[in-house]
This record gives C-alpha cells, sequence and structure tokens, in this order.
C-alpha cells in the first residue's frame, strides 16, 4: 500500500478565470431581439426559443390543450404530415424539440451549418404552419391519455399533483399541465388552434442561439423563421396566492415506499435577500451530499436515498420545496428529523464554515453550468425571460460571495417557517 | 414545399467531419493503467474519470449488488480522509462529483476547473488503495441501498417487471442479476464482502483513467504517471471469465400483474451478440436494424403499428452492443385502449416478419447514416459523453481501434446485412416474451 502524507488543502483561495462568454445583443431587420453567442469552431447551431405563458394559458375547461398543442407542432406542419416531416429532419439530422411547462412553451433547436436554411425553413413550418391534421390529434391524444393513466398510479405523480393542489388555490398552477383524462378527450382540434395563436406570439418570445452562425446572419435568418409570427397572444395570469396548512396530508397509495414532497413560501428572485436565501439553500438542503439534511437523513440514519430541498422560482409564485422517500415504516422518522432541522437552522442559524462552504460550491458550480451550445442558450433564454441583463454572468458570483454568515441566518429566521412546512405523503405511512 | 426538402435530402451527404477520434490521446502507464484523454479547451473545464472494469457481473454469487455497494462505501474514508470529505473537498474548489455502477464497470467522476485536475488525481488515486471500511458506516450506508432499491425498483411496477424480464433472459449469466442487487441478498452484504470485491478488482491494471476537457495530453501523463502510476500492480486479478448462457431452445413468458399498472405493455427481447474487438460487424448490423425497426418516428414499427394500423401508442425497438458478453435486442408495444396484449403482440411479430419479407427502405437506411455521421460533430460539443462512449467500450473489452473503427463500420452496413442480422436474432426459441399488466386486465 502507498502512503499518501500530502493533506488535502479544502479552502483556496480563488477560482479560475472562466473563459469570457462573449453574449451579443442582436436585433434582426424586423425588430426581433435574440442574444447570440458566435461559436465558429464546430459547424452546427444551438437556438433556444421560449414563449412566456406555457401551459397556465390553458382555459379552465381545456386543461391540456397547450400541451397538446405543443406535441402537434411536429405531426403536421405546411404540406408535409407527421411521418413527412420527420423524414425531412432526419434527412437534414436537424433535431428539434417542443416542450411546455406551467410558464412557458420551449422549442430547442440543433442543426448543422452545411444546411441550416434547410432547418430553420422546417422548424418555421411548425411553429408558423401546423395544421393539426385530424388524424395527429387523435394518436398524440391517445399518448397523451396513457401518460396521464400511468400519472394514477405513479407515486411521485401523485405527490406533485396534491402538493400543488393544495399550495395553489384557483391558479392555474394548481393542477397539472398536461390536464385530465376528461378535459383532454373533450380537447377539440378549435381548441388547439386558439392555443396555438395565443402561446406562440411576438410579445412574449425569447431567443438565445450559439453556434457557428454571426451576427449578420442571425437576424434575416430569426425575421424568416419567426416574422410571421402574431404580435401578442393571450393575457397572462396574475401572480398566484399560496397557502400552507402546516401538519401532513397523507394519499394512501398502497406502495412499499412513501413519498413525501414538503413546502413552505419561498423567495423572489428579485428580493435583495434572493442571494443569502440561495446560499441558506445549500447549507440545508440543496447542496448534495454535504446539506444538512442530507447529512442527518441518509448519512447518519440511512433513512433515505434522496433528501433536497429547492428554491422555486416560477413565474407566478415562489415555493420553497423539498423531498424525501422512505420505506412506509420509516418515513415518519424522516419527517420528524426534517421538521426538527428545518426548526434548528431557523434558531441557531448556519455556521461561519458551512456558509463559506456554500459559498465555494455554488461559485464553482456555476461556470460548470455553460458546458455546451446548447446548455448555453438555455441560460441565455432564462436570463431574457428573469430580466437579467447580459453581465449578470460576470457579476453573478460576486452577489454570492457578497453573502455573509449574518444575512444567511437573518433570512432562516425570516423566511424558514416550520409551523407553515406542510408535508404531502403518498404510500402506506405507519405513524404519521 | 416538397421538392425543396427532395433537394436537401440530394445534398445530404456531409463528408465524415474532423473526426472526434482526433480530439483523443491513449498510453498506458508502466503498471497496466490504461489513460485516454480527450481535448476540448473552449472552457477551463475537466471531467476526470476512474473505470475499473468491475461491475455487478463480476459479483461472487450470493452477494449481488455488492458492486454498487462498494460504490456508495467509497464515497467514506480512506487512509487519508475522512468520511465525505472526498465529496466536500470537490464542493470545496467548485465541482462536483459522482459514480455508477453498471453490468460491467464501476466508475468514479469529479468535474472541476482543469487547474484542479490534480487534486482530484490526488484524492482519486488514494481511495483505489487506501480504503478504510467503518462497520458501522456500513450498516447505515446498507440502509441507504435498501432505500434506494425501494425508491428505484420496488415503487416502480415497470422496474420490477424488468427485473423478472432479465432474470428469465438470463438463467445462467450474471446479467441475468439486477445491478443494484437481491433485495435478500443486499440485506446481508457485509463488510468483508465489500473489502473482498474491493481488494480483488480496485487496482491500476484493471482501471482506466480518462480525462476530457481543457487538458494537454502530456500534462496529464505527468500527473498520472505521479499520482496513478505509483501503485503497484495487482498480480492476482483474475482474469474476467464469466459463466455462459446454455443454448435457449424454448421460448420463455412471463407475465406480472400488479395494481399500479395502469398502461399495459408487451416486451420481446433475443439473445444477440455483442460488439468484440476486431468484430464488430453482426453488432453494427444490429444496431442499423434496431433503428430501421424501431428506432423513431418514422421506423417500420411505428409507421405500421401506431400510424397504419393504429394499434399502439408507442413501439420501439433496441439493441447495446456495447457490452462484454451477449447482449440482447429489446422490443416493446404499447397498445392503445381496446387492444389487448395478445393482438398487440401478434401485430408486432407480424411486422417484423413481412419486414423480413419486404426488406430494408433504402432511403430510411440513409437518413439514419446521415444522422449518424451528424453525431460526430455533435459529439464534439460534448466531450463528456464522448469519453463515456470510449469508457463504456474500454470496459465492456474493446480496444481504442475498435471505438474507432466503428462509425465507419457502422455506415458500410447493408440493406442485405441487416436482413440477415434480424434472420438470425429473431428466433422464437430464442426469445422472451413479457406481459405487463394491472390487476383487472382481462385477456383473451
Amino acid at each position: 500500500m502507498i502512503r499518501f502524507v500530502v493533506a488535502f488543502v479544502a479552502a483556496v483561495a480563488a477560482f479560475p478565470a472562466w473563459a469570457e462568454i462573449n453574449i451579443k445583443e442582436v436585433t434582426s431587420p424586423g425588430g426581433i431581439k435574440a442574444w447570440l453567442v458566435e461559436e465558429p469552431s464546430i459547424p452546427f447551431v444551438a437556438m433556444e426559443l421560449r414563449f412566456r405563458g406555457g401551459t397556465s394559458l390553458d382555459l379552465p375547461e381545456q386543461r391540456g390543450a397547450t400541451n397538446l398543442m405543443v406535441g402537434l407542432l411536429e405531426e403536421g406542419a405546411g404540406e408535409l404530415d407527421a411521418q413527412g416531416f420527420a423524414r425531412e429532419s432526419e434527412a437534414l439530422a436537424a433535431n428539434f424539440g417542443y416542450d411546455s411547462n406551467a410558464d412557458a412553451v420551449s422549442i430547442s433547436a440543433r442543426f448543422l451549418t452545411e444546411n441550416s436554411s434547410e432547418a430553420l425553413e422546417l422548424l418555421r413550418l411548425s411553429l408558423i404552419e401546423p395544421t393539426f391534421p385530424e388524424a395527429a390529434i387523435e394518436r398524440v391524444r391517445k399518448q397523451v391519455l396513457s401518460g396521464l393513466r400511468s400519472s394514477l398510479t405513479d407515486p411521485d405523480k401523485i405527490a406533485s399533483k396534491r402538493m400543488s393542489a393544495v399550495t395553489y388555490g384557483e391558479h392555474p398552477y394548481a393542477s397539472e399541465g398536461d390536464g385530465t383524462i376528461e378535459s383532454v378527450t373533450a380537447l377539440t382540434r378549435d381548441d388547439l388552434v386558439a392555443a396555438h395563436k395565443g402561446a406562440l406570439a411576438k410579445d412574449r418570445m425569447y431567443v438565445g442561439v450559439v453556434g457557428d452562425v454571426t451576427a449578420e446572419e442571425l437576424g434575416p435568418m430569426l425575421d424568416a423563421l419567426l416574422g410571421e409570427l402574431p404580435e401578442t397572444g393571450t393575457a397572462l395570469p396574475e401572480r398566484a396566492e399560496l397557502s400552507f396548512a402546516g401538519g401532513v396530508d397523507v394519499v394512501d397509495f398502497d406502495t412499499p415506499q412513501s413519498v413525501a414532497l414538503f413546502a413552505q413560501p419561498g423567495i423572489h428572485r428579485d428580493d435583495e435577500d434572493f442571494f443569502a436565501a440561495y446560499v441558506l439553500n445549500v447549507v440545508l438542503g440543496g447542496g448534495g451530499f454535504e446539506s444538512r439534511l442530507m447529512t442527518e437523513v441518509r448519512q447518519k440514519r440511512g433513512l433515505t436515498y434522496g433528501v433536497y430541498s429547492y428554491l422555486v422560482l416560477r413565474d407566478l409564485a415562489d415555493v420553497y420545496l423539498g423531498s424525501v422517500s422512505s420505506a412506509n415504516d420509516r418515513i415518519a422518522e424522516s419527517i420528524s428529523v426534517i421538521r426538527s432541522e428545518w426548526a434548528r437552522m431557523a434558531e441557531d442559524g448556519a455556521t461561519p464554515e458551512e456558509v463559506e462552504k456554500a459559498k465555494a460550491l455554488l461559485t464553482g458550480a456555476y461556470p460548470l453550468r455553460f458546458d455546451g451550445n446548447g446548455s448555453i442558450a438555455s441560460i441565455m433564454v432564462g436570463m431574457q425571460m428573469d430580466g437579467m441583463p447580459v453581465d449578470y454572468i460576470v457579476n453573478r458570483n460576486d452577489y454570492v460571495n457578497d453573502v455573509t454568515v449574518e444575512d444567511v441566518n437573518r433570512v432562516a429566521k425570516e423566511l424558514l417557517d416550520p409551523e407553515a412546512l406542510t408535508f404531502v405523503v403518498v404510500g402506506k405511512p405507519d405513524g404519521v | 414545399m416538397k421538392r425543396l426538402f427532395a433537394a436537401a435530402l440530394g445534398v445530404a451527404v456531409l463528408a465524415l467531419p474532423a473526426k472526434a477520434s482526433e480530439l483523443v490521446t491513449d498510453f498506458m502507464l508502466d503498471n497496466g493503467m490504461q489513460v485516454v484523454v480527450v481535448e476540448d479547451h473552449r472552457a477551463p473545464v475537466v471531467m476526470h474519470m476512474v473505470w475499473y472494469k468491475a461491475g455487478s457481473a463480476d459479483e461472487q454469487a450470493g452477494t449481488s449488488g455488492i458492486a454498487h455497494f462498494l460504490e456508495h462505501l467509497m464515497f467514506k474514508g480512506t487512509e487519508n480522509l475522512e468520511s465525505g470529505e472526498f465529496s466536500s473537498v470537490v464542493a470545496a474548489n467548485g465541482g462536483r462529483d459522482n459514480a455508477f455502477t453498471s453490468f460491467d464497470v464501476t466508475a468514479y467522476h469529479q468535474r472541476v476547473a482543469s487547474d484542479r485536475l490534480e487534486l482530484m488525481m490526488q484524492m482519486e488515486s488514494e481511495r483505489m488503495v487506501n480504503l478504510r471500511l467503518n462497520p458501522e458506516e456500513v450498516v447505515t450506508e446498507r440502509d441507504v441501498i435498501l432505500e434506494e432499491r425501494n425508491q428505484r425498483v420496488e415503487n416502480s411496477p415497470g422496474a420490477l417487471f424488468r427485473e423478472q424480464l432479465n432474470a428469465a433472459q438470463y438463467q445462467n449469466h450474471r446479467y441475468g442479476v439486477p445491478i443494484i442487487g437481491w433485495k435478500h441478498e443486499m440485506e446481508t452484504l457485509s463488510v468483508e464482502d465489500a473489502q473482498a470485491f474491493y481488494d480483488t478488482y480496485y487496482a491500476p491494471n484493471n482501471a482506466i483513467l480518462l480525462v476530457a476537457g481543457d487538458v494537454e495530453p502530456e500534462a496529464v501523463k505527468v500527473l498520472a504517471e505521479q499520482y496513478y502510476g505509483a501503485i503497484p500492480t495487482n498480480p492476482d486479478l483474475p482474469e474476467r471469465v464469466r459463466t455462459k448462457e446454455p443454448p435457449q431452445i424454448s421460448p420463455r413468458r412471463l407475465t406480472y400483474n400488479d395494481p399500479r399498472v395502469a398502461q399495459p405493455y408487451v416486451t420481446r427481447s433475443y439473445l444477440a451478440p455483442e460488439r468484440n474487438p476486431g468484430d464488430q460487424k453482426t453488432a453494427a448490423a444490429l444496431t442499423m436494424l434496431a433503428e430501421v425497426l424501431g428506432g423513431g418516428q418514422t421506423s417500420v414499427l411505428s409507421q405500421k403499428l401506431q400510424f397504419e394500423q393504429q394499434k399502439v401508442v408507442y413501439a420501439a425497438s433496441w439493441y447495446n452492443g456495447t457490452t462484454l458478453d451477449e447482449t440482447t435486442f429489446d422490443f416493446v408495444v404499447v397498445p392503445v385502449p381496446g387492444v389487448s396484449l395478445q393482438e398487440a403482440e401478434e401485430a408486432m411479430d407480424a411486422v417484423v416478419a413481412e419486414f423480413i419479407e419486404t426488406g430494408v427502405d433504402s432511403e430510411q437506411l440513409e437518413r439514419i447514416k446521415m444522422q449518424l455521421r451528424a453525431s460526430q460533430v455533435y459529439e464534439r460539443d460534448s466531450v463528456s459523453s464522448l469519453a463515456n462512449r470510449y469508457g463504456r467500450a474500454l470496459t465492456s473489452g474493446l480496444e481504442i481501434a475498435d471505438i474507432q473503427a466503428w462509425p465507419e463500420i457502422l455506415q458500410a452496413v447493408t440493406e442485405e446485412d441487416i436482413i440477415a442480422a434480424a434472420q438470425m436474432v429473431f428466433d422464437k426459441r430464442k426469445s422472451v416474451t413479457g406481459w405487463l399488466m394491472g390487476e383487472e386486465e382481462v385477456t383473451q
């Protein structure tokens, strides 16, 4: 056996200078704004489009319309049917992803430089000229319904559905964006056409592009791709009113391991204490193996494979959410440990060492996110949606480093609310 | 509009790009540890990985799950590292670390700023030889892996079903035993089991170092020699010879009923040859067969079953040839309501039989080849996935030359090769068919 006598030095003062990500703000001749990073070293382009609103734009009786509509964009467009569209994109080796969540419709595209105009024309067809053929509607509807049936017996889905229902009251966030078996069954082609018109509009559109394209080339490209979209769409919902009853809400479901979610009010990204809360969360439950929740629930007691907490920043609500799962006869202990850690942090706060470690983790991990053209395009779109300036990337680690242990502990007292911490448990939990 | 795209099809001849393999350098340390470096200088980040040629299929009978359990325990103490210190140091240096276990490999990896590479090597080489297992921690961590099994398997009827299917497919080979382990054996895993697996397999001559990112191969070599090169070879490393499957002479079927199943489906698997050094043609044909038959929206199964007959919501086939021993070719069909599993299975069989009769659509094959060529462009944007591909292949018995020849072998596959591969593998006597159903499902 070799003996290593070198000590492992944990604390390192300065992080290296990260490669600069040079973002250009481009405005097309037609007035479409985009953020661009020119990256000519690999002959392809990654493009991320996002339309604010997403499934929350659904009318209450048409829950699932946006989700089904987005699923149909590549299932018939222009003169192409679903198979024709797929054949063309395969032949170009272009990849288009269409997705929706409670805050946005997202389109992720990746295409080769050598056939970029053909690929963009194909993408344009799907965004501007989807045809929603009846046969495709029925086929994709069946897929959505199959997913909905499966989620009825999936403990993770049951838990998140229940948590949304008890948290968000009358807001669209209170129900699932993919709708219910009843609502999706009832959707008509007209509903989908209306959902398309209402969701994909220029006044809520954000564009990020990274790859082998110049600012001069991009402008006309964007006009050709997006110029025909309507100027405006469906009005966005108001902010959600949240309620947290405290206590434990059990959904009886016969499965060996109970799945639990816990939640309380969160904090807005624009709040001056946001970064202190962010650091606090890393110490409490957001920092992977190192967090207090992981240490207490997993490392010391072996009660779970994973316990995490997250500051959930939605456009219209801010929630502090957590998750854990333990065997039915052990979940009660997990919940009790989480509650006491929540209270301990509120009362005693974090130690200076914990805060420094959390800051090192956050500042060090931030540059690791920029790991490819697609990731960078996605980050840039997210920044635009959150109203951040281009130089946020450069300054972000300073915001983290400026947080003091006093900030963290003051915010811990103000933010953490063990009384409001509400648990939803799905399973056959003992002693809960 | 069609014409425009037809023109595009005509020019879809993307020359093989600057090959991804040009980013790759490899060499061997004196103690038998292989090193592969993948360069990407766009950002000052590096992925540091050590892959051990030891996975769950290398376990002794009765200790299923020990490879994965040991992976967890590797984050506990070593002679010079406190329990949890490894990850703590990575985090304090702004990095992320994790590990995974599969049938053929256990791998540990960290993503950090490239100037922290030496620190990673220092720590990873330490735990290659200086692990110190603490009996109390081992017992607690065993509860963690049992909860992991609860989460991944016991709570998921689909995962329980897959375990049963695998066990039916492999009757004499350890691929039939779940990677995470059978629950009753996991409950008895001991410090001694973990230590024995560690002592047998964790050695430089059974490991591959993969470094991907903003690094120079020469600099990696100097560091690798300093940290890993100092560790002695394990002269007692066993040869990787595993029990073989007996010839399968009868089809196997199983049905799993679970009230938690809301969407029933049918699966089918056939034993199939894997990629072997210097002999990858059959595996290449099977790879293309899986794409042609069930690789996506325009595949034969989707076209026939989903679009034409409208009997399924989803149909797919897949094949993973990057394994050490004999692998499988797999199908799944998920029927629409009103179509029984029997009917879905028969429809799937009929489509496959018809496909073998009528042959491969040459345009479809060309589209798949175009996408494979393009994937070499896209892959350069993700050196960690490129490094993973090397790691996976090198721990499955393949050599660097095999990995680098693979894209061209795929491009050379003909329509006839694909049909011949289908005829060879789709032998009902060598199949396992599974039905996953809820409790109420009525069979016809």
